[in-house]
């Protein structure tokens, strides 16, 4: 297969205009021993082909809508995605355009983002969104790289909640390899069962930042109301990490006092998609802006006095500002923003809290039928949204497996991460678990042995 | 001109109305949790399903993009999407699988990933290979931590300099800057290769390595690539390449071959990922056998080898060193890398060759009709793109005019004002997907718009004429900071 649109006369014609021979004649500059490579590929492909192969590969997976039942949340989560989301993210004025740096053709791109950060910042009750991050672990990191710039490079201490997502810890640490930064308070040796008061002692004039997760990694609500009025009497910032469908019930960070409030939005609109791409969101108060990483689009008007909209503040970015950037990044996740937007709108208000109620209600449906297991129990007493840690009589990886055979993804091995929770699953709930399903889990853990 | 602005969302909504709704609850009723955590309201919008259709589909009208036409974007490399991809990577068992499946359950994934990994390591001569970073920057940022971890690893404390040329993207001292690197700026000599006597004078023990496009942002092939790489590792710097141009180079040269060390592939340029109006994008980063054991965990490896009967077991695995994780979960798997799979099997050896060898000759067609009309100011035999001067002796139009003086031809205007070593540079980048006739027509509208400088220049200070939307005002923009809107009646209580 082939998208070249050149004839072989029209390739002659253009070889004379340049004045070559031939296509292998414009290599001149390339090294001659190094020069054009035998390629061990396999061959060509047909459109057709391709797309068997394809589609052969992907049925060879399990996947949770059409083969299991799934439990699995811990930061990716099966939604039902409104058929309009895609529709719309399929034009290609959208998905085949560039970064809109030229606004006057690209003001579709611009608005889009531009109701995107609204939308977030109406949801996180933040001052500023920015158009969006790779992931909600990159833009948690991003969070460090602003609070580190805020003090100037002064203060190197970040304080990270145990109950913050794993990987999110692990890529705050690699993002911070060359800053002399010091991350705290998520050793093995603290008890991951204890609240948010417990980092406290941790936090001095030295801290940057704390960071939690709203809810928790183990699904717990807390009110971080009086850690961030601490931690703030100390100078330090707060970056909450927020999932966006537990906020759309829950009191905003913001309420609560948050300097950042980072996430992952997937959970609006996106595949699950084997982790990728997702979309991180960023919000923070607007004294912090010029410290943001990442794209913004901001309102103006044209030279017709059209409302429309650019990407503003663009000196703090890595084209202009080069090796003093804030960071390096030079793309957002645009097309997924879009897919927020139209996701949150097609929902709207009602759709919406339709979905955060159901995700409420069948996790505490399946809590209650699951403590009832001999043997089982929910592992903490706190308020829950749509995930919690069921506690096991046996070691996790052993219950998975047994679910596995029954057609069940089970939930999260807690003891991959935590030494001391070998026993303990994270398991989700979403829109997408039937009545149903949740009993089935029920009955299968009942039987076993 | 009548004004065809669009309410915003939230102007459109209007209290009441419904959308997509929920099916009602299968389960018995939970109190919810305590008031004092619940928030008070949910300021977001209301509209039918139609509403939203017509705004968005609206907006994606006021978009130029490559379905609609040309788009020369020097070192974006916006080549057509084939159509089959956004079919592909939408099959549902790549689209409903989780990331923290039981490797077992999702073999085909997996299977994708590590046969991605083996061609990009084949087309780039490179040993080792990351499919884990989100985009381009994030893929230099990865390598960047590479060269650091490994000379660290040697206890060679005392490298913190990074050369980087004078044309080369701001990611790149942006990424060095991230790890607290001193930047060198390398000049480029007059055939716009480096210049091998200043980067001789850089080269001490205190670099860690440079950092190179090649071909260049002038869309140069440096001449001297061996000896710039020899001096480079002379010194004991590692290589770091740009894999942004890497759209000249397939079935031409593998820059492993050349002695790279690291290098980012950006799927969304070379391997037909869309750009999807700025991102998500996807960065795959190769490495040289000596930082092998510093790529970033997971990468994707055999667990159990498989034999005649049964296939082998696919699962991740962490290199020695690793410089750690660099995202949650793998990499954009569904929007990357499924796509670029697809585009690479339907290519195959010829294939691949064919578009790197037509990306140059449609790049030099251009070149060869614009010469004359505009100042090329390194000009030779290009490879992918190539830049010119917008600017005319005794004529006060810029680059920037020009530009946008070319949306009223209905193209895309190129790159403008980078590489920074060329006045007034446009850069322009064809690409392997167009065909003769839209070349001709874009170098007609040049020399059109080249003639109009002289005899209309205020055309062109006041263009774009035709397009939706006119000549933005950024200082407004940037001094007033309006970033959101809100729901009418929220307007005056919160702004």
């Amino acid at each position: 297969m082939t998208y070249i649109p050149i004839s072989p006369n029209e390739r002659d014609a253009m070889l004379k205009t340049v004045g070559v021979k031939s296509l292998d004649d414009l290599f001149d500059a390339i090294p001659q021993k190094h020069r054009f490579p035998e390629l061990d590929l396999p061959p060509a492909l047909t459109e057709m082909e391709a797309a068997s192969l394809l589609s052969e590969m992907a049925n060879t997976n399990e996947n949770v809508r059409e083969h299991m039942i799934s439990f699995l949340g811990a930061g990716a989560y099966n939604h039902y995605v409104p058929s309009v989301v895609d529709h719309m993210l399929r034009r290609g004025e959208f998905y085949t355009a560039y970064t809109p740096y030229q606004p006057e053709i690209s003001q579709g791109t611009l608005q889009a983002i531009f109701e995107y950060q609204s939308l977030m910042t109406n949801l996180t009750g933040m001052d500023v969104s920015n158009a969006s991050h790779y992931d909600g672990a990159t833009a948690a990191a991003e969070a460090v790289g602003l609070a580190y710039a805020q003090f100037r490079g002064k203060r190197k201490k970040v304080v990270l909640s145990p109950a913050v997502h794993p990987q999110y810890r692990e890529v705050i640490r690699t993002y911070t390899q060359g800053m002399g930064v010091e991350e705290v308070g998520d050793d093995v040796s603290i008890d991951p069962e204890a609240g948010p008061e417990a980092m406290m002692s941790l936090v001095d004039e030295n801290t940057m930042l704390v960071v939690v997760q709203y809810p928790d990694f183990f699904g717990r609500i807390h009110d971080y109301t009086k850690l961030i009025e601490d931690a703030h009497a100390k100078g330090s910032l707060v970056c909450i990490v927020a999932n966006p469908t537990a906020m759309l019930m829950l009191k905003t960070p913001a309420s609560m006092g948050a300097d950042i409030v980072v996430g992952e939005a997937q959970p609006f609109g996106i595949p699950l998609w084997y982790g990728g791409p997702y979309l991180g969101f960023f919000t923070t108060k607007k004294s912090y802006v010029h410290k943001m990483a990442g794209r913004l689009i901001g309102e103006t008007v044209d030279n017709r006095g059209q409302r429309s909209y650019v990407l503003t503040l663009t000196a703090r970015e890595q084209h202009i500002k080069r090796e003093r950037a804030t960071s390096n990044i030079c793309s957002n996740q645009g097309l997924l923003a879009l897919a927020a937007a139209v996701y949150m709108s097609t929902l709207g208000k009602t759709g919406l809290s339709q979905v955060a109620n159901l995700c409420y209600q069948k996790a505490h449906y399946a809590a209650s039928q699951l403590s009832q297991i001999d043997g089982f129990g929910l592992c903490f007493s706190e308020p829950f949204f749509h995930e919690f840690v069921l506690c096991c009589p046996k070691p996790a990886s052993e219950v998975n497996e047994y679910l596995l055979e029954h057609g069940i993804f089970g939930g999260y091995d807690l003891g991959k991460d935590y030494p001391s929770l070998e026993n303990h699953i994270l398991m989700a709930f979403t829109e997408m678990n039937s009545k149903q399903e949740i009993d089935t889990l029920v009955e299968v853990l009942k039987e076993m042995e | 001109m009548a004004t065809i602005m669009e309410p915003t969302i939230f102007e459109l909504s209007s209290p009441g109305r419904l959308g997509v709704t929920m099916p009602a609850s299968d389960v018995p009723e939970t109190a919810l949790p305590p008031k004092n955590l619940l928030r008070s309201e949910l300021p977001l919008p209301e509209l039918a399903e139609v509403d939203v259709v017509r705004h968005y589909t609206k907006l994606s009208k006021f978009n130029y993009s490559v379905d609609d036409g040309f788009y020369p974007l020097g070192s974006c490399t916006m080549k057509y999407n084939p159509k089959i991809n956004e079919d592909t990577c939408r099959l549902p068992g790549f689209l409903y699988t989780h990331p923290l499946q039981p490797i077992e359950t999702v073999q085909g994934n997996l299977v994708l990933m590590y046969e991605l990994q083996e061609w990009l390591k084949e087309i780039s001569g490179f040993a080792g290979m990351t499919l884990q970073p989100a985009a381009g920057a994030h893929g230099e940022f990865t390598g960047v931590l590479m060269m650091a971890a490994y000379h660290k690893s040697r206890g060679d404390s005392k490298r913190t300099k990074m050369l980087i040329p004078d044309a080369a993207h701001g990611t790149n001292p942006a990424s060095a800057g991230m790890l607290g690197f001193s930047v060198v700026t390398i000049p480029s000599d007059a055939r716009g290769n480096v210049d091998l006597k200043a980067l001789e004078a850089a080269c001490d023990d205190t670099v860690v390595g440079m950092m190179l496009t090649n071909p260049n942002t002038l869309g140069m092939f440096d001449e001297h690539i061996e000896e710039v790489i020899a001096l480079v590792h002379k010194c004991g710097g590692l290589m770091y390449g740009d894999g942004a141009n890497l759209n000249a180079l397939l079935g031409i040269v593998r820059p492993g071959d050349l002695g790279f060390d690291v290098m980012h592939i950006n799927l969304h340029k070379t391997f037909s990922v869309p750009h999807g109006g700025g991102g998500p994008g996807s960065g795959p980063v190769g490495v040289s056998e000596r930082l092998l054991d510093f790529l970033p965990s997971p990468l994707v490896g055999i667990i159990e080898e498989g034999d005649d009967e049964t296939a082998p077991l696919y699962g991740f695995v962490t290199p020695k060193k690793s410089i750690g994780r660099m995202k949650a979960f793998h990499g954009h798997f569904g929007g990357g890398l499924v796509r670029a799979y697809t585009y690479i099997s339907m290519h195959g050896p010829d294939g691949l060759k064919d578009i790197s060898q037509y990306a140059v000759l449609n790049a030099n067609y251009l070149q060869a009709k614009l010469r004359g009309t505009y100042t090329i100011p390194y000009d030779r035999i290009c490879m992918h793109e190539f830049v010119a001067e917008g600017q005319f002796a005794g004529s006060d139009v810029r680059a920037l005019d020009i530009a946008k003086r070319l949306m009223d031809y209905n193209f895309h205007p190129p790159t403008n004002y980078f590489p920074l070593i060329v006045h007034e540079a446009l850069m322009i980048e064809p690409t392997e997907t167009e065909n003769k006739d839209t070349l001709d027509r874009f170098a007609e509208a040049l020399i059109k718009i080249a003639e109009e400088a002289k005899s209309q220049p205020e055309l062109l200070h006041d263009a774009p004429h035709i397009t939706p939307f006119g000549r933005m005002d950024e200082v407004k923009a940037a001094r007033e900071l309006v970033l959101c809107c809100w729901l009418p009646e929220n307007y005056e209580s919160l702004k």
